[in-house]
């Protein structure tokens, strides 16, 4: 066994998270306070991810990228991007698939702050975005600690999406859910035993904190 | 001079009600809005902090204009300086009371008004506490200093002191008049309780279905419960209790309870929270010196 499947899955899960983390705030933002028309539009295509099979979303993504045709072979060969069976494209992949799980306690935590808040602050002359940063997230930190570990979690534990459009190529898409798997087709039970024990444990314990922190037991247990 | 003509049709719960304002408020006085709920008092209120958008009408304070839709003019509530205390005080929880106050004085914190100011509601010495671990009477005086932070000309109170006991409202209703009067503002509150209005406010605009029905003085208020009478007080029934072939009646006025005798007809069509006039007619009140 390697240990490359495990840190390229922590390396995929964290630059996942980040670019999650730096779109949905914007995105949830808006589906807070808006009131366009696009809106229940817009909240669907997010909530896609939840129900819709990850083949789905590989298969089309797999149509849509693949250098055969002309938008994919646009990207690489005007920007030279490969999004085909190459890190980038599974982040890309990743991000789609993970949204929601970002997107909706953000969203969920604006719209359940006071909207005087907000009124307060802007009546004292502060702009909507120094509010967003000053007062709204500051006081929305549990979903934003939520938000942040249900898709660093979910992202780890993503599988069909990653094989379709990802493959299985060591070092470079062959994150641990797919060694697992691959494993288990070598009949080298053993080592998909350590790699399945250690994804176990390390997300046991990350949702372990969410509830921790959220729950405010350490803060008891500290004081 | 505030000069408001606006028009905005709201759906409310319950139906929607149709804004028609159309008043002007004098620089320096103390106006409070009166009216059962639902009849656009907070709307009001929000339109002319430029919370909410009128359809139609302009809104202008002083020589300038706030709101004109005719020429789209729509003043940003951030440059309106308008103070506002909000019924649920919307104190930022994240931030100590200093600091609530000076997120307020934008970036060039002014450091001495957020002293004085949290020094002339008597908030010495809780700077450094956070929101929610003061009473409700403390939240309201953050609210009330934080309002004023902005050095602005009109005060808008949304019923600022429903959530509190009768003592502490003795108290804020003293704070609000003294920084209506110091700060020279324009104030409008919103409030439901007579005595409160009685005393504090110069004007009081009666508003009914989204209009300003009647304007009066404070005093005017009582006027058409008017009777010949020497002694009376404005009260709230509390309880009815039956007593033999009488009632007592238990009026609540101010912080006191008065218990009042009296027939079967004529507590007829009295409920519990009506308003009440308790009122001697025939014989003098007798004074005791106390203490």
């Amino acid at each position: 066994m390697s240990w490359d499947p495990l840190l390229l899955t922590l390396k995929l899960a964290l630059v996942t998270t980040v670019i999650l983390f730096l779109l949905a705030i914007p995105l949830a933002y808006w589906l807070a306070y808006s009131r366009a028309r696009l809106k229940p539009i817009v909240e669907t295509l997010v909530s896609m991810p939840l129900v819709l099979p990850p083949t789905v979303l590989g298969f089309y993504f797999l149509v849509a990228f693949s250098p055969r045709n002309a938008f994919g072979g646009f990207l690489e060969s005007q920007l030279g991007l490969e999004l085909i069976f190459s890190f980038p494209g599974l982040v890309l992949a990743s991000v789609l698939y993970s949204l929601p799980f970002m997107v909706h306690p953000i969203q969920a935590g604006l719209s359940s702050l006071s909207p005087s808040l907000r009124e307060a602050s802007y009546l004292m002359g502060n702009s909507r975005f120094r509010t967003l940063r000053r007062i709204l997230l500051p006081n929305i930190r549990p979903a934003l600690l939520t938000g942040i570990v249900l898709s660093f979690a979910h992202t780890v534990g993503e599988f069909g999406v990653v094989l379709m459009i990802g493959g299985n190529i060591p070092g470079r898409t062959r994150v641990a859910s797919i060694a697992i798997y691959d494993e288990v087709e070598a009949l080298n039970y053993g080592a998909a035993n350590v790699y399945s024990a250690i994804l176990f444990i390390a997300t046991f314990l990350i949702l372990l904190l969410v509830y921790l922190v959220n729950g405010g037991y350490l803060k008891r247990f500290w004081r | 001079m505030i000069s408001c003509t606006a028009q905005k049709d709201l759906n409310a719960s319950g139906g929607g009600i149709q804004l028609r304002l159309n008043f002007e408020i004098p620089k320096g006085t103390l106006v409070t809005l009166y009216g059962q709920s639902g009849a656009g008092k907070t709307s009001t209120l929000r339109m002319l902090a430029g919370l909410m958008t009128p359809d139609a009408g302009i809104i202008r304070v002083g020589d300038k204009i706030w709101f004109d839709a005719a020429q789209k003019i729509n003043v940003k509530p951030q440059q309106r300086r308008i103070g506002f205390v909000f019924q649920d005080y919307a104190l930022f929880p994240n931030m100590t009371v200093q600091q609530n106050l000076e997120y307020g004085s934008g970036r060039r914190a002014d450091r001495q008004l957020v002293h004085t100011l949290i020094e002339m509601v008597g908030l010495r010495g809780l700077e450094k506490r956070l929101p929610s671990t003061l009473s409700g009477g403390q939240q309201q005086r953050v609210a009330l200093a934080r309002a004023l932070v902005q050095k602005p000309e009109i005060l808008l109170l949304d019923e600022p002191l429903s959530a509190l006991d009768s003592a502490i409202r003795a108290k804020l209703q003293e704070d609000i008049l003294r920084v209506h009067r110091e700060f020279g503002l324009t104030t409008i509150l919103i409030s439901h309780d007579l005595g409160e209005i009685y005393r504090l406010s110069d004007r009081v605009m009666h508003m009914e279905a989204g209009r300003v029905v009647k304007e009066t003085a404070a005093d005017a208020l009582f006027s058409d419960r008017q009777i010949s009478g020497k002694f009376k007080f404005t009260g709230e029934v509390v309880r009815i209790e039956a007593a033999d072939i009488l009632f007592i009646v238990h009026v609540r006025i101010q912080n006191q309870v008065v218990k009042v005798i009296s027939r079967a007809s004529e507590i007829e069509g009295l409920a519990l929270g009506d308003t009440v006039l308790v009122a001697s007619k025939a014989f003098n009140p007798v004074l005791y010196k106390l203490g």
